[in-house]
């Protein structure tokens, strides 16, 4: 049984926080929110750090806190790992210190090779020795990584883990959670209020306010979303998860493959077969009603709208079943007039414009 | 020169500062633990009974310390029903009056490192299968070692400085309770001032060396966390 079952309810007063959310058991699911909306909540709750006075939690089938019959796991005997917005190292213990802390303490020993592979992955190998005040921001994060990981944990809870450090060391360490999301097979659930980190690593996106869930489903479903304040957003976008199909090496050109169709990029240097993330704004999406026999527009694909909004100022937002991929397009309320827009036609998407994320 | 007397004088000072110091990390450590994290309604009122001997005169603390631990006092009516006898006057007495009286130099520095530690290292340390009181020997102690050195420091210093309380619950009994101030306080009574120079010159270089340790070497300010 591979789902994550979280409910939880609490109120401080000025903040209540009342949430139901079944979540898959494997992948990363972000948790994605403004300040306050209870994201930092709902994941120390999971964690155990705090407790819910009403609350129900099972990680694949092993229930952590069911208030019904109070019980409630402490944290130390849950097995996460878990990352803090600062890293949270032991200041009195070197990297190795660090590691070892958990790991001596984690019921089933991974043993070294798996601690070693971490290193490998997160590229801190060469830093054993140093103590925490002596590593940079982007290190001292990516050794709470690994500390995390280290423990071998069922599922990985990572509480904005790139908000306190600047744009370079989110650069650094991005392709790291990235790779890891590759070579990881337990949950992740990860806090984040930025749209960057949503789109290069969601499968799975949350989408809270004011303590509640807006959303939640897979990326581009729950990004596409029209009843949730992020389609109507300048920035909107929706993520595809492709694979390289075919390199056109004359053309300087990639063709990747999705769920449904395939698109063309420019030239990706990566072998066939390799996952990919294609990010798709919404005011680079165009509409026809015929395929259209001339055009410079390479990726015009078929399509089926399946929603209808009112966007910011001039706009409209129109949501499309693309093979099983959601898409969102802005385009100007005249257009959607004028070309007598509605639910269930089917018409051909064209996309201007692609950016891949990783 | 250091008399006989004067050396049993010495050696029982530092004899009652080295067993009170050790009870006072015994029960000041959880003390200055829950009061550096309780929310409780308690904390201010516990904080100032803790504060109390630091601006009570020694010999109100001593003379209801007398009561207490005498035959007529509730202490003294439990240590006669333990079949351990009267306080007042004996050594252990000494030591329990000591322990009341410097413990505000123990708990305050304790509790001071323990707040500044904060929550964060025992969050951590909890999600890395630390049970709370594993991650308070691997955590919170190696990283508030400074302030149980200034705590053992200071209170260590702070008992063999007392001379109020002493009086009032120990007496003036050689080798028994007649501790260094005690001592000092005899030989100028005595008019004997060459004995009372070199005892009190013993006393004012250890406490030189104890506040130049604590400011130089754990760069603490021992007169500033009693009146936190």
């Amino acid at each position: 049984m591979t789902t994550i079952l979280a409910r939880f309810q609490l109120d401080y007063g000025d903040f209540k926080l009342d949430v139901d959310l079944k979540l898959p058991g494997s992948g990363i699911t972000v948790l994605f929110g403004h300040s306050g909306s209870g994201k930092t909540t709902l994941l120390r709750c999971i964690a155990g750090l705090q407790r819910a006075p009403q609350g129900f939690l099972a990680i694949n089938g092993h229930v952590w806190q069911d208030s019904e019959c109070d019980l409630f796991l402490p944290t130390h005997k849950r097995p996460l790992g878990y990352v803090f917005q600062e890293a949270n190292l032991f200041p009195h213990l070197t990297v190795r210190g660090n590691l070892h802390y958990g790991l001596k303490r984690a019921k089933q020993n991974p043993g070294t090779v798996k601690l070693e592979q971490t290193l490998e992955l997160l590229g801190i190998g060469h830093l054993m020795e140093r103590m925490p005040e002596h590593l940079s921001g982007g290190e001292r994060q990516r050794v709470a990584i690994a500390r995390a990981l280290a423990l071998n944990p069922e599922i990985l809870l990572m509480d904005e883990p790139l908000a306190s450090l600047d744009f370079k060391r989110k650069q650094e360490i991005l392709p790291f959670l990235s790779r890891l999301h590759q070579q990881l097979d337990i949950p992740v659930l990860y806090v984040t209020h930025s749209q960057q980190e949503v789109a290069q690593l969601a499968d799975t996106l949350v989408i809270l306010e004011d303590g509640q869930a807006l959303a939640s489903g897979p990326l581009s479903e729950t990004q596409s979303r029209l009843d949730v304040p992020l389609a109507q957003d300048r920035e909107a976008a929706t993520v595809w998860q492709a694979t390289v199909a075919e390199h056109e090496a004359d053309y300087h050109l990639t063709r990747v493959a999705f769920a449904g169709g395939s698109l063309s990029l420019p030239a990706v240097d990566a072998p066939v077969g390799t996952p990919l993330r294609v990010q798709i704004y919404a005011r680079d999406v165009s509409i026809a009603l015929e395929a259209p026999t001339a055009t410079s527009i390479l990726n015009v694909l078929p399509a089926t709208i399946t929603g209808i909004a009112d966007g910011r100022d001039s706009q409209s937002v129109i949501r499309f079943q693309v093979g099983d991929q959601a898409l969102l397009a802005h385009i100007t309320r005249k257009s959607a007039l004028l070309l007598d827009l509605q639910i269930g036609m089917a018409v051909y998407v064209q996309i201007k414009g692609t950016s891949i994320l990783n | 020169m250091l008399t006989p007397a004067d050396l049993g004088a010495l050696f029982l000072t530092f004899k009652v500062a080295s067993i009170a110091t050790l009870l006072m990390l015994l029960f000041g450590t959880p003390l200055a633990w829950w009061l550096a994290r309780t929310r409780s309604a308690w904390k201010g009122v516990i904080n100032a009974v803790v504060a109390l001997p630091l601006v009570l005169p020694p010999t109100v603390l001593g003379f209801y310390l007398l009561v207490l631990m005498g035959p007529a006092g509730a202490i003294g009516k439990l240590t006669i029903w333990l079949g351990l006898g009267t306080l007042p006057f004996t050594f252990p007495g000494l030591v329990v009056a000591s322990v009341l009286y410097s413990l505000p130099f123990v708990v305050q520095p304790l509790q001071t490192a323990f707040a500044t530690i904060g929550e964060h290292p025992l969050e951590a340390a909890a999600t890395l299968r630390a049970s709370p009181l594993d991650s308070f020997f691997s955590v919170v102690v190696p990283l508030a070692k400074p302030g149980f050195l200034t705590a053992a420091i200071l209170g260590f210093a702070h008992t063999v400085g007392e001379f109020g309380v002493v009086l009032m619950v120990g007496g003036n009994i050689p080798d028994k309770t007649r501790v260094v101030s005690v001592q000092i306080y005899n030989h100028v009574e005595a008019l004997e001032y060459t004995e009372a120079h070199w005892l009190a010159g013993c006393l004012l270089l250890f406490s030189f060396s104890v506040l130049l340790v604590l400011y130089t070497v754990l760069k603490t300010h021992p007169v500033a966390h009693p009146l936190k």
